[in-house]
């Protein structure tokens, strides 16, 4: 007799950013963490696949040390350069060019910001910079605002993620406007991937409810009392969210409704008239 | 000697000096930094080809923390 395996009723599909495939939905930044050891750990433990790093001009006045790179495995994880600290196209296209030349991958998460204080994304140079990526064969990751409209345009420039902050950078306030980010999840067949502002479990969880594809977060974890702790509490959440998202949740309701059957309860437990 | 502005600071470095030369001198691992001149990419392949030239701007990267 033979038997079919029975499909496993947890099964997911993988996350496909570029050339590259996860298992994993959650993507880890590896700043502001207190040392290397301690960003291996956390990258460790939270189960990511694929870790962001950010271009910096080398100090020439210390000694040369250990490099992040030393930390990161790339066997075992995706090496995603970012292009933060840009508040133009130009310079955001120079970094991402520089990383390239370094890592040797075409991906890039891009980052064109508006001003210092609110980190928030600049539309136009965004738009002018992942086109002129696209067009120089980066596998562009596009960190955005939240608006649905330009989302569509970013990925109709060819970006392969789209991914809206869910409020400012490092903020911790998690997804401030869900609707938002429901609309773009309509209207984006690019996988959406929840970028910053991402403060503890629950706000991971809640963005991957949405429909997410993905959370993309750094400072909720290395900023935690604990931050070996807290990587192991967003990888949970990032996989509970997930199945939530594919198991479908019930709609909300103003009245109750019983699990139990209403029937059959014994005699003067009916309620009161 | 040319004088070039290496990082925002200015460097002498002996004549016909070439950007595998430069990073050789800093005692700098090749494979983990990256190198513009005048605001222009010089490449792996290129680094031992391409000289540095009084007055060049130059930026040399790694990667580090981020996020």
């Amino acid at each position: 007799m033979t038997t079919t395996p029975k499909p496993d009723p947890c099964a997911d599909t993988p996350l496909v950013l570029g050339a590259h495939s996860f298992t994993s939905r959650l993507l880890v930044g590896t700043g502001k963490y207190a040392s290397f050891e301690e960003t291996r750990d956390a990258l460790a433990i939270s189960g990511t696949q694929c870790v962001t790093v950010a271009v910096r001009r080398v100090n020439l006045d210390r000694k040369t040390g250990p490099s992040l790179l030393d930390f990161i495995d790339r066997s075992k994880y995706v090496v995603l350069p970012n292009t933060a600290g840009c508040f133009d196209a130009a310079s955001a296209i120079r970094t991402a060019e520089l990383a390239r030349d370094v890592l040797d991958t075409p991906l890039v998460k891009l980052e064109v910001l508006g001003d210092p204080r609110t980190l928030l994304p600049d539309p136009v140079g965004t738009l002018e910079a992942t086109k002129e990526l696209v067009k120089q064969g980066f596998d562009v990751l596009v960190y955005t605002s939240d608006d649905p409209r330009l989302g569509v345009r970013l990925a109709e420039l060819g970006a392969k993620s789209v991914m809206p902050a869910g409020s400012p950078i490092g903020s911790g306030q998690g997804v401030l406007n869900p609707n938002a980010i429901r609309i773009l999840l309509e209207l984006v067949h690019v996988p959406v991937i929840v970028d910053a502002g991402v403060g503890t479990a629950s706000d991971v969880a809640f963005a991957m409810e949405l429909g997410a594809a993905g959370v993309l977060l750094n400072t909720g974890i290395a900023s935690a009392k604990e931050p070996l702790r807290m990587a192991a509490a967003m990888r949970d959440a990032c996989s509970a969210g997930r199945q939530a998202f594919l198991a479908g949740r019930i709609p909300r309701k103003l009245y109750a409704n019983a699990s139990s059957p209403v029937e059959g309860t014994i005699e003067g437990a009916s309620p009161r008239g | 000697m040319v004088t070039v502005l290496l990082n925002g600071e200015k460097r002498e470095l002996g004549e016909r000096t070439s950007v595998a030369r430069l990073i050789e001198e800093l005692g700098l691992r090749p494979e983990i930094v990256a190198v513009e001149v005048n605001r222009e990419l010089v490449t792996r392949a290129r680094r031992a080809s391409t000289e540095l030239c009084d007055g060049d701007q130059i930026e040399l990267v790694t990667l580090v923390g981020g996020g």
